[in-house]
């Protein structure tokens, strides 16, 4: 059974919606990530959840208790802000204790929990710190802290990588996976960031204006991406427009002078989708003139002008010779590794 | 680089802040310097003003309790008044500060409007509503029954506090809404995701956040209050003096300009010391929430 489920949830300021039929149900001990452009409502979801908003319709359950009945301040919910939201006046032991007093955590109890949860975090020693003595990283790690320490059924982050730098983002989302890990808590992620919701979430919900784009595991969205907007948001891709001839036998589907047997379905104008890591230069396929070549380490990026537009391909740095700019070459991918979508012609 | 030029460097800051300086020194410094040498000088009736160093200025302020009790009432009307500032504009600011766009600044300028009258037609307003038989709210409450005699509020502390209170509250909300400014806007969710309730979260989150701002706030109001002179020329009159209304009738009525420098002179060292001494309090026991 679904630990924490939403169903058909929606949420409109005025006439405007901004979140619409929302439905995911979340497995205990489960990392989802809501994922999308600023504007697509993922944080008015997770709002939603925390109680912050009261959705227009729709239901949300967690244990199948109904959980828009309960005061966001009874829901035993998590939350990690953007701004972290520390308590300024209180010292780094203070914020995380904060929760337990509430709670009625007797003192000695209480003193010991905050002190294993801010190990937990890699803050031991940091207890009288003040807020604003830490630094963003720190800061960061008090907040997961004292969301941590009471125990949440379910922990919401709100963006709450997105104030560090790359390099400490990196690894604090590394930690974060492994935290996660080993206390089990189901964990619910808002993110624009496409690397940090592929690399910490079991599950990811693509979203974009209000209304969810595909659910599924990173691999699934990355290779098979449900819509254009998920294939374009998540990665960098190739969109060719091509056509698929019926009439030939057997069916075969043109993209330039790259051609494959037809897929089943489709017929007419379609849109060819393929990553460019995928895409290889060989003897016959799509023509195309490479207009720039980047070296980026452990691989090569090219920027290619093709017959049906410009592509980009990567290519790992594998040792071998590689063309140089303004060489012509053929683009070819094997068709499994493509996806094709309707495409309307115009 | 080379010692002329380096010279020129450091001379830079001397001559482009000269002219605020002399206006400063012109303008302020002599003549404060200027009242504390007078305080020390001789007064009579009939020689006027003699410019010798003497300390029968200070000597009377200091043994007749006249002085005392006029020096002490300042600064209780002005303790009152800002206590009285702080209980009802820190909410005020609170509440402001939660009202949605069109509201808020619609009520903004509520608070600021009366910045831009006069203070002496605002405490006249008072006098209008409370003034003795015939203050209009003293009329109307006597004739509803409620009250059987008018409400004292001309030449009395009350009066004055309120008066007061009324006139510096813009203040008070200003450096409150201030300190409201800097709180982040997600603390009181996160607060509320702890379990905290709304009494609670008033208390233990936001409270210690806009103290400073209280106490700031609180400077401001209680030093202007101590030196105010319009509100308890106009409510106290003769009959309630405080610091500046005493200094003013030295000056300008009994011609003593002495003895009312001295006056003058003392409110302002009181002040200063007050002032700096809070400041320092506060910055202190506010050290975390003010970095």
């Amino acid at each position: 059974m679904a630990y924490l489920e939403l169903d058909r949830v929606a949420k409109q300021f005025g006439a405007q919606t901004v979140v619409d039929d929302f439905s995911l149900s979340v497995g205990k001990g489960e990392f989802i990530s809501f994922l999308g452009p600023s504007g697509c409502g993922k944080t008015t979801t997770l709002q939603m959840i925390a109680g912050f908003l009261d959705p227009t319709r729709g239901a949300i359950r967690l244990e199948g208790k109904d959980l828009t009945a309960i005061h966001p301040a009874k829901r035993g919910l998590g939350i990690v802000f953007q701004s972290y939201a520390l308590f300024p006046h209180m010292s780094a032991a203070e914020n995380v204790a904060f929760g337990l007093e509430m709670r009625g955590v007797p003192r000695a109890d209480r003193a010991e929990r905050v002190r294993a949860a801010l190990a937990m975090v890699g803050l031991a020693g940091y207890e009288d710190r003040h807020p604003r003595r830490m630094s963003g990283g720190q800061q960061q790690r008090v907040a997961l802290a004292r969301a941590l320490v009471i125990k949440p059924s379910v922990l919401l982050l709100d963006e709450p990588l997105s104030n560090l730098d790359a390099k400490l983002r990196e690894e604090m989302q590394i930690e974060l996976r492994q935290i996660q890990r080993t206390i089990g808590t189901t964990t619910i992620l808002v993110t624009h960031d496409q690397n940090e919701a592929m690399s910490l979430s079991d599950r990811i919900v693509v979203m974009s204006q209000g209304r969810i784009e595909q659910i599924g595991t990173p691999q699934e969205t990355y290779e098979k991406p449900a819509s254009a907007f998920v294939s374009q948001f998540l990665g960098k891709t190739n969109d060719f427009a091509g056509s698929i001839d019926r009439t030939a036998t057997p069916p075969r589907l043109v993209a330039g002078s790259w051609s494959a047997p037809a897929p089943a379905g489709l017929n007419g104008a379609i849109t060819v989708s393929i990553r460019p890591e995928r895409i290889g230069f060989g003897e016959a396929g799509l023509s195309a003139k490479i207009v720039t070549r980047i070296f980026q380490g452990n691989h090569w990026l090219f920027q290619c002008e093709s017959e049906c537009g410009p592509a980009i391909v990567i290519r790992q740095n594998d040792g071998t010779a590689q063309p140089a700019e303004g060489e012509a070459v053929r683009l070819a991918w094997r068709p499994e590794d493509m996806s094709v979508r309707a495409r309307a012609s115009a | 680089m080379s010692a002329v030029a380096e010279e020129r460097n450091a001379r830079a800051p001397w001559a482009l802040t000269a002219p605020a300086l002399m206006l400063f020194i012109g303008v302020l410094l002599i003549p404060l310097a200027m009242t504390v040498m007078l305080s020390f000088h001789d007064w009579g009736q009939y020689k006027g003003i003699e410019p010798v160093f003497i300390l029968k200025n200070w000597r009377e302020i200091a043994t007749d309790p006249y002085y005392a009790e006029m020096f002490w009432r300042t600064f209780r009307i002005a303790i009152l008044t800002t206590l009285l500032t702080a209980l009802l504009g820190a909410p005020e600011a609170y509440i402001l500060n939660r009202m949605s766009g069109r509201w808020k600044s619609f009520f903004l300028l509520v608070i600021l409007g009366p910045l831009l009258i006069s203070v002496v037609a605002r405490t006249l307003g008072w006098a209008l509503l409370f003034g003795g038989n015939n203050g209009l709210v003293n009329k109307l409450l006597m004739s509803l029954g409620v009250i059987h005699s008018p409400i004292p509020f001309m030449f009395t502390e009350t009066g004055m506090v309120v008066a007061l209170a009324h006139v510096m509250m813009p203040f008070m909300v200003l450096s409150v809404w201030a300190a409201l400014q800097r709180l982040d806007p997600q603390i009181e969710n996160a607060a509320m995701s702890l379990g905290a309730g709304p009494i609670t979260i008033i208390r233990r989150i936001i409270m210690p956040q806009i103290m400073p701002g209280v106490l700031s706030g609180a400077i401001i109001v209680f030093s202007l209050s101590a030196s105010a002179f319009a509100t308890p020329a106009i409510i106290g009159g003769r009959r309630l003096k405080v610091a500046a209304t005493l200094a003013y009738d030295e000056f300008l009525n009994t011609l003593n300009w002495p003895l009312g420098a001295a006056v003058a002179t003392l409110l302002l060292i009181a002040l200063v010391l007050i002032v700096i001494g809070s400041n320092a309090l506060i910055e202190r026991r506010y050290a975390e929430v003010f970095r």
